[in-house]
C-alpha cells in the first residue's frame, strides 16, 4: 500500500502535498527521522539555520513576503524553547507558520528525559493553535489541519509536536481531499445591513478617513487593489498602521503616512479631527491610539475585522463589520456603486484642505548636515537609490525602524517586513534571508540598528551558506538608541545601559563571514557606498555611522492624545508626566 | 488647532485600561461553552482568562458527547459590559471551542450546583443540623455517632445560605461542584 509509511515520511509528503518548497530548521536527537526523509528527496529545500529563533523569522519573512505559510522544523526542548519568540512574535503579527517540532518519546514524556520540554505547555499561548500528536495514524490529517488553521480567518503560527516513536512508527497517509471537514470555518462575508449603514455613513461623511492595517495585507493582493479602488473612487485620505505599509501605495495622491505614536503629523491630526473613521484590518492599538478616552473623539467609527475580538476590544465602535477585508470592500463598493456613488463632495474639498494645511507643517524634516551621516538623511539617499527596484524591506526594532516607515516608500503589499505587534529585536536579519530564499532575484535590505542586529547576527553564516545575497543597513549609532530616547525624554537624561560598548568591527565580521563589508561616515561618500552595497553579488555588512544623539520624531508622548504631537527636539522640555512614564 | 468644533467625551474605552473599577457596574455571567474534548482543551479555556486577566468565579466540565467528543464548560466569571464581551469573543475565536452561550443574557437559566458538607456534633447540636438539613432537602450520605456528610443540590446561594447555618453546629468541611447550568425552556 503507498498509503502506508513511517510517520517520518508522512511528515515530508504532507508538506508536499500541502506545496511546500522550502523549509527552515536545525535537526537534533528528537526529529532525526524526518531529517532523514529528507536527506532522501529533492523537493523540499531544508534551509540549515544557525538558531532556532532565526528559523522562526525567516519562516516569517518568507511568509509575509509570499502570502504562503512559512515552514519550521526544529528538535525537543531547547528547539523548541528558542524557537518561542517568533511565535509570538508571529501570532501578535496574525503570520502564518507551521512550526514542527521533535518530542521525546510517548513512553518517556513526563519522566524529565534528555531534552524534554512541555513543548505544547509552554506554546499554547503563543500560537493559535497547537497539537502532540501520540499516534502515527492521526499524523498526516492533524498536518493537514494545522495549515487550514494557520492560514484561515486571522492567520497565525501553529505548532505540531512529534514524539520520535511515533515518527519510526508505521501508519496510514491521509489525503488533503480525504480529511474531515474542519469545523474551524471563520465567517468571510461581511454583514450586508452593517455594510449599508456605513455607505450611508460615508455618504455623508464631511471629514473621513481610511485607517488601514495589516489585515488588508493578510487578505490578499485583492484587498489592496479593493482599497486603492475605494480610496481613489471616494477621494478619502488613507493612512496605515505598521503593518499595513503598502496596501496603498506610497505615490498615491490620498496617502497620508504611517499614523501611531511615531507617525506623521497629518495622518494623526486627521485622526483626531475626522468625522468617520474606517478601520479596515487593523485594531486600535496602543502606538495608534494613544490616550484612550481622547482618541478620535468626534467621529464615528466603523471596524472590518475577520477577529470578533479585535472589535471593540480597545475602542467602541459604531459599525462593527465581521469579515474578510476583500469580500466586504467589495461589497461596500457595489452598494455604494448601486446607491449612486453619492459623497459629501464640498465636506470633503474643505477636509482635505484641512489636511494640506497640516502636511505643510512637514512634520519628517530635519537638520541635516555635512558633518555626519544623519540617519534620516542614510534613509532617503536608500530610497532614492533603491526606488523602483525589485525592493523588499526587513528592519529589526527601534529608532531606525521607525525611521524606515517614515522614509521609505511602499508601493505594493508584501514589500515590508517587521516586527510591529511584539517588538522583537534581531527580527530583521532572518527575516531578510527568508524573504530572500522566497525572492532570490530581489534586492532585499534589512534596515537594522547595531544594538538589534547582534541579536541573531549568527545567521550572517545561513545567508552565506545558501547564497542568499541580502544588505544588511545598520545605522550605527553606538547605542540604543529608541532606549536612549526615552531616558532623555523621561528618564532625566540618566542613559542606563543604553550605549553599544565593545562593538565588534563589522567590516572584519564581514571578512570573517566571507561576505563584503563596507563602513561609511562621511555623508559625501553615502551614495557610492549604498551604489557599492546594491551592486555587490553577495550578503553585505553596511555599517554606516550615523549621528549618535537623534531623536525620532514626530512622537505622541505616552498617555498623550494624537493632537499632542511632539515634531521636535523643542517641544520635548517636560512633557511627559509620571502617569505617561507607567506606560511603554 | 481646533477649528473642528470637536465635541469633548467619547465613549471609547479599553478592556485593559486603568481606569476607575467603579466607573462601570461589573455583572457576573455564566457562559456554557462546547468544546471538542480533545487532550489540553480546558488549559486552553484557562489560560485564556488568567493570560488576559479574567476572574473566574466557578467552572466545571465533563463530556456530554461521547459520540461527538464534546464537553460542556460552564465558567461564572464577571466584569464589565466590555469585558464580558470580549471573553466571549475571545472564547469563540478558540480552534476548538464550538459555541459559546451566555446564559444571562440569552434569557432565564436554570443553575445548581452539588455540595457535600461535612458536619461533627453531638446533642441538641446534632438534632438541629440534622432538622435544618431536611429543611432545605439535604441528604444524608454518610454518618456516624459524633458526625453526617449532607449532599445538597441547589443554587450557590442555597448553597451558602445552608453552609452559613451549619458553621456554628460544628462544619468541618465543604465540596462544591462549581455550576451546571442549562436555558429554560427549548
Amino acid at each position: 500500500m503507498t498509503n502506508t509509511m513511517t510517520g517520518a515520511a508522512m511528515v515530508v509528503k504532507a508538506l508536499k502535498d500541502q506545496g511546500v518548497d522550502v523549509v527552515f530548521g536545525y535537526p537534533g536527537g528528537a526529529v532525526l527521522p524526518i531529517y532523514d526523509e529528507i536527506f532522501q528527496q529533492n523537493d523540499i529545500r531544508h534551509i540549515l539555520v544557525r538558531h532556532e529563533q532565526g528559523a522562526v523569522h525567516m519562516a516569517e519573512g518568507y511568509a509575509r513576503s509570499t502570502g504562503k505559510p512559512g515552514v519550521v522544523l526544529v528538535t525537543s526542548g531547547p528547539g523548541a524553547t528558542n524557537a518561542v519568540t517568533g511565535l509570538v512574535d508571529a501570532l501578535m503579527d496574525s503570520i502564518p507558520l507551521v512550526v514542527l517540532t521533535g518530542q521525546v518519546p510517548t513512553f518517556m514524556i513526563g519522566t524529565d528525559g534528555f531534552q524534554e520540554a512541555d513543548t505544547v505547555g509552554i506554546t499554547r499561548p503563543c500560537t493559535k493553535m497547537n497539537w502532540l500528536v501520540k499516534d502515527t495514524d492521526k499524523l498526516s490529517e492533524t498536518i493537514h489541519q494545522a495549515f487550514h488553521v494557520a492560514t484561515s480567518g486571522r492567520p497565525g503560527p501553529v505548532l505540531i509536536d512529534i514524539p520520535k516513536d511515533v515518527q519510526f512508527a508505521t501508519g496510514t497517509y491521509t489525503q488533503i481531499e480525504k480529511i474531515k471537514v474542519s469545523h474551524y470555518q471563520p465567517r468571510v462575508k461581511g454583514d450586508i445591513e452593517q455594510i449599508t449603514r456605513l455607505v450611508e455613513m460615508l455618504e455623508t461623511a464631511e471629514r473621513p478617513i481610511l485607517y488601514t492595517g495589516g489585515g488588508v495585507i493578510n487578505s490578499g493582493p485583492r484587498a489592496s487593489q479593493l482599497l486603492r479602488d475605494l480610496a481613489e473612487a471616494t477621494g478619502f485620505p488613507v493612512t496605515s498602521t505598521l503593518m499595513g505599509l503598502g496596501a496603498y501605495p506610497a505615490s498615491g495622491k490620498n496617502w497620508l503616512g504611517m499614523l501611531g505614536m511615531h507617525g506623521l503629523y497629518e495622518a494623526n491630526l486627521a485622526m483626531h479631527g475626522c468625522d468617520l473613521m474606517i478601520n479596515i484590518g487593523a485594531r486600535f492599538d496602543d502606538r495608534i491610539t494613544g490616550r484612550i478616552k481622547d482618541f478620535s473623539p468626534g467621529s464615528r467609527k466603523a471596524h472590518i475585522d475577520i477577529d470578533a475580538s479585535s472589535i471593540n476590544k480597545v475602542i467602541h465602535v459604531d459599525v462593527p463589520i465581521l469579515g474578510d477585508v476583500a469580500s466586504v470592500l467589495e461589497d461596500l463598493l457595489q452598494v455604494w456603486t448601486a446607491r449612486g456613488r453619492k459623497l459629501n463632495n464640498e465636506g470633503l474639498a474643505k477636509w482635505w484642505k484641512q489636511i494640506n494645511e497640516w502636511r505643510a507643517v512637514d512634520c519628517l524634516s530635519f537638520n541635516n548636515t555635512d558633518k555626519v551621516i544623519k540617519p534620516q538623511h542614510a534613509l532617503q539617499r536608500l530610497e532614492a537609490l533603491t526606488k523602483g527596484m525589485d525592493r523588499y524591506i526587513t528592519t529589526e526594532v527601534g529608532q531606525h525602524q521607525m525611521w524606515a516607515a517614515q522614509f521609505l516608500g511602499f508601493e505594493g503589499p508584501n514589500r515590508w517586513m517587521t516586527s510591529g505587534g511584539l517588538g522583537t529585536m534581531g527580527y530583521g536579519l532572518p527575516a531578510s534571508i527568508g524573504v530572500q530564499i522566497a525572492h532570490p532575484e530581489a534586492l532585499v535590505i534589512n534596515v537594522a540598528g547595531e544594538a538589534s542586529w547582534l541579536m541573531n547576527m549568527q545567521e550572517m553564516g545561513t545567508a552565506m551558506q545558501f547564497r542568499a545575497p541580502v544588505k544588511q543597513f545598520i545605522l550605527n549609532n553606538e547605542r540604543l538608541g529608541m532606549v536612549r530616547q526615552w531616558q532623555e525624554l523621561l528618564h532625566g537624561e540618566r542613559y542606563s545601559h543604553s550605549w553599544s560598548e565593545s562593538l565588534p568591527d563589522f567590516v572584519k565580521l564581514a571578512e570573517a563571514f566571507g561576505c563584503k563589508g563596507i563602513r561609511v561616515s562621511d555623508p559625501k561618500d553615502l551614495d557610492d557606498a549604498i551604489m557599492e552595497m546594491i551592486r555587490y553579488d553577495g550578503p553585505v555588512i553596511f555599517d554606516c555611522l550615523v549621528a549618535k544623539h537623534e531623536n525620532c520624531f514626530p512622537m505622541i508622548p505616552s498617555g498623550r492624545p494624537h493632537n499632542e504631537m511632539l515634531l521636535g527636539d523643542a517641544d520635548t522640555q517636560g512633557v511627559i508626566g509620571a502617569k505617561g512614564a507607567v506606560l511603554v | 488647532m481646533s477649528p473642528l468644533n470637536i465635541k469633548k467625551g467619547s465613549s471609547s474605552h479599553s478592556a485593559y485600561d486603568l481606569r476607575d473599577p467603579n466607573a462601570e457596574v461589573i455583572e457576573a455571567h455564566t457562559l456554557a461553552v462546547i468544546v471538542e474534548n480533545e487532550p489540553g482543551v480546558l488549559a486552553r479555556v484557562i489560560g485564556l482568562f488568567s493570560g488576559r486577566g479574567y476572574n473566574i468565579d466557578s467552572l466545571t466540565v465533563a463530556e456530554v458527547d461521547h459520540t461527538g467528543h464534546l464537553s460542556r464548560i460552564t465558567v461564572v466569571t464577571r466584569g464589565t459590559p466590555q469585558v464580558i464581551a470580549q471573553i466571549k469573543a475571545q472564547l469563540a475565536r478558540m480552534v476548538p471551542v464550538r459555541q459559546v452561550h451566555d446564559l444571562t443574557e440569552e434569557g432565564p437559566s436554570v443553575q445548581r450546583e452539588l455540595a457535600l458538607f461535612k458536619v461533627a456534633g453531638k446533642g441538641d447540636a446534632r438534632i438541629e443540623a440534622l432538622r435544618l438539613a431536611e429543611i432545605f432537602r439535604a441528604n444524608v450520605v454518610d454518618s456516624t455517632l459524633e458526625s453526617f456528610v449532607f449532599e445538597m443540590t441547589g443554587t450557590p446561594e442555597k448553597i451558602d445560605a445552608f453552609a452559613e447555618l451549619m458553621r456554628p453546629l460544628g462544619l468541618r468541611e465543604i465540596a462544591r461542584t462549581g455550576v451546571a447550568a442549562l436555558a429554560r425552556g427549548l
